[in-house]
């Protein structure tokens, strides 16, 4: 089964040389779509391994898939399948000369993104997580306006400065593991209980590799770069890195927690992640209530739910299922949401929630998935973000941090209030006439569908605007999904079902917990 | 003989590290950093082959040839092409020279302070000489704060990854040789990626003052 280890690496890389060899653009959009399946398939092999009690090994160790490896490789693979096949009907207007490098770079992402998960040495997944800052870098900066190169430049210093604060900590951590002999980095060794670390380097160490990676996971204080990078980027991109980019930062968290909890004690990380989790969601809380942006609303949900998954790591053994299941949940409905709202901002031609109303009466074809995934976002039952929530919310509770939980819950229904205000504004109610002339056609079409609020004030400006379109208005509201509809329905039908199957989900998942030190 | 000047040594190449980065908050302008940034690397090179040489380690030996290749030589010739094909701005920092030589003082306390605490029970010539490299590291967050050009935060990136080897190095003997491959690459990419986009930045606006990039908020 080792073959599977390598596979996410080697397909992804060879499939990026194809597409900057080949100069068909329909065969080279594929390449990342390509790439994503057989980090899916690859992760699904591994799954399918480890819950036949193996652990499959290769590169004398440097490369192993435990339970969690294997669990978030099959991640990576999911979400970045529905954000690159979601994002197939996406225009890159890039100049021609570029547009092989942005098929390129997505799969170089999802190889570095694979190996940072397979890596059983804390420096290989350093390497590899500052290697992704470097391949989304132009991948933010790919629309080449002002405001995306303002992105790109404050995503690349803020990314790298954090990391290399991670580095300083697995310096530390390293220098921590002399006691031992032979100084090491692996996971496997440095997360054994007993062994002889230095208790104040590991402290330390575990500190500011948490803070660097806190940094690259978009958690509160360290997120500023994170709203601005996802609404700048292309969706599929914004999408790749809310679901993937985030969740691998949160990995190492969990990985490094492991560490430093068995030499020096849940009580240190556990303050830490509590601190910047309910920082995360209160940044959020306040900055959704009067957001204009719906991107920008995509992102700091993003922070929203890391500050949620952070508490859920700093609630400890308990929680940590139901933030694994979080981090699937979050990945697959923030792509699908992500990659809609590409598709929003290129028929509509404005990423402003004002600019954007009455969606679910002129297009339905987008709205619809839309509103179904914002109910996947928000919190509703049958999605799993539910069922994660409310399960460290209870793990919360049980372990005696139900100071920290209730405050959570606060801010969560705050986050929730707002977050409905916003979609509400953006797909119900009646179209309205002034946004552009465009839209009081489709008003005109409203009228003749018959909606009933909409007759009487949007019928007039109809009227003004039809001298200037003399095409006649289309009778029908627009039904097209703008791009591929069935990665958006498996995103939506897994995170709706996964919640459900105890076999082999629950197993995997706690397996993966265990393999943090979750269950005894 | 060499364990005699073995401490002289690492004393030597730790004070031409942290005089190199003082220089760097005195001197505004971007050459003259970018010179002092090609010493510094070449103090790291020499750095680790003292140790590696101490050690006895063939592997430390190759990494400092690495150091020398990367940080002495490939990173200052990157950003002085850029900067000659320029016209030269120079800085207008937040701080004036005095008070940053003095943050620079404070900082230097700051992490011996810290570093007598992180290496308490390690007694060697190494670990004493390693809040060097936690005050280089600090060094490079106050460029990076304090300097409003383009070309000199990324100077403050490379003090701070500088800073961050030189702690390695004395703490450990250095990351394995792979990691250091992996390590320097990354460097090496993320440079080029930030002189990629000071370049368009001037296309865009004319210069590379940070300060304009204001417009994304909430």
């Amino acid at each position: 089964m080792s073959f599977a280890l390598w596979t996410p690496l080697a397909v992804p890389v060879i499939l990026a040389l194809l597409s900057l060899a080949v100069p068909v653009p329909a065969l080279r959009r594929l390449a990342p779509v390509a790439s994503s399946a057989a980090v899916l398939g690859s992760g699904l092999l591994l799954v399918s391994a480890v819950l036949a009690d193996q652990v499959p090994t290769l590169g004398g160790g440097l490369l192993r898939a435990d339970a969690l490896s294997a669990y978030m490789l099959t991640v990576v693979g999911a979400v970045g399948l529905v954000s690159t096949w979601g994002g197939l009907g996406h225009a890159t207007a890039a100049p021609a000369r570029f547009a092989g490098s942005y098929d390129a770079l997505i799969s170089v992402f999802l190889a570095a993104m694979s190996l940072a998960v397979l890596a059983d040495n804390i420096g290989l997944m350093w390497a590899a997580v500052e290697a992704t800052t470097i391949t989304t870098a132009f991948l933010v900066g790919h629309h080449r306006t002002r405001s995306s190169l303002e992105a790109a430049w404050k995503y690349v210093i803020l990314g790298s400065v954090g990391v290399a604060i991670a580095l300083l900590g697995i310096v530390l951590i390293y220098a921590a593991s002399r006691g031992t002999g032979e100084p090491t980095l692996s996971w496997l060794v440095l997360s054994q209980a007993g062994l002889p670390l230095d208790p104040v380097l590991i402290r330390a160490g575990g500190a500011l590799a948490v803070l660097g990676f806190a940094t690259k996971a978009g958690l509160a204080p360290m997120h500023s770069w994170l709203p601005d990078a996802h609404s700048q980027a292309p969706a599929p991109v914004s999408g790749l890195m809310s679901g993937v980019l985030l969740a691998v930062a949160l990995y190492a968290i969990l990985r490094i927690q492991t560490i430093t909890n068995a030499v020096i004690g849940p009580d240190f990380l556990r303050i830490m992640l509590s601190i910047a989790g309910l920082l995360s969601l209160f940044v959020a809380a306040a900055l959704l209530i009067r957001q204009r942006d719906f991107k920008r609303m995509l992102a700091y949900s993003s922070i929203e739910h890391m500050g949620m998954m952070a508490v859920g790591a700093a609630i400890g053994a308990a929680a940590l299922p139901a933030v694994l299941l979080y981090v699937l949940g979050h990945g697959l409905t923030k792509a699908t949401l992500f990659v809609i709202s590409g598709r929003i901002l290129e028929v509509e031609g404005t990423p402003r929630i004002d600019g954007v109303r009455a969606l679910l009466v002129r297009r339905p074809g987008l709205a619809v998935p839309w509103l179904i995934a914002m109910a996947a976002l928000i919190g509703f039952p049958p999605f799993s973000i539910f069922f994660s929530e409310v399960g460290i919310i209870i793990a919360g509770w049980t372990t005696g941090m139900g100071a920290v939980v209730g405050i959570a819950l606060v801010l969560l229904l705050v986050i929730f209030a707002s977050l409905t205000r916003l979609t509400v504004t953006m797909t119900i109610g009646a179209p309205a006439a002034s946004v552009t002339a465009g839209a009081a056609v489709a008003a005109g079409a409203a009228v003749g569908a018959g909606a009933a609020g909409a007759a009487g004030a949007a019928g007039a400006p109809a009227e003004l605007a039809g001298p200037d379109a003399p095409a006649a208005p289309p009778a029908e509201p627009d039904r097209s999904a703008h791009g591929p509809r069935l990665p958006l329905i498996l995103a939506l039908g897994t995170t709706a079902v996964v919640a459900f199957i105890a076999e082999p989900v629950g197993t995997l998942l706690a397996r993966a917990a265990a393999v943090l030190g979750g269950i005894q | 003989m060499f364990d005699t000047i073995y401490p002289q040594l690492i004393g030597l190449c730790t004070g031409a590290l942290l005089l190199t980065s003082a220089l760097m908050v005195w001197r505004h302008s971007l050459l003259a950093s970018i010179r002092l940034l090609s010493v510094q690397g070449f103090a790291l090179a020499a750095l680790v082959a003292v140790i590696g040489v101490e050690e006895g380690e063939t592997e430390v030996i190759i990494v400092s040839v690495l150091v020398l290749l990367v940080k002495g030589i490939g990173l200052p010739w990157v950003l002085a092409h850029e900067t000659q094909a320029t016209t030269r701005t120079d800085e207008a920092p937040r701080l004036n020279p005095t008070a940053g030589l003095l943050t620079v003082a404070l900082l230097t306390i700051l992490s011996y302070v810290v570093a007598s605490r992180l290496l308490a029970g390690d007694s060697s010539v190494s670990a004493h000489a390693a809040p060097i490299g936690l005050a280089m590291v600090l060094i490079g967050f106050l460029l990076l704060v304090t300097r409003r050009q383009a070309g000199s935060q990324l100077i403050g990136f490379l003090v701070l990854d500088n800073g961050i080897a030189t702690v390695a190095f004395l703490t450990s003997g250095g990351v394995p040789l792979f990691l250091e491959l992996g390590i320097s690459l990354d460097v090496l990419l993320v440079v080029v990626i930030l002189y990629v986009f000071a370049g368009r930045m001037r296309n865009k606006f004319g210069n590379t003052d940070i300060d304009q990039l204001r417009k994304l908020h909430d």
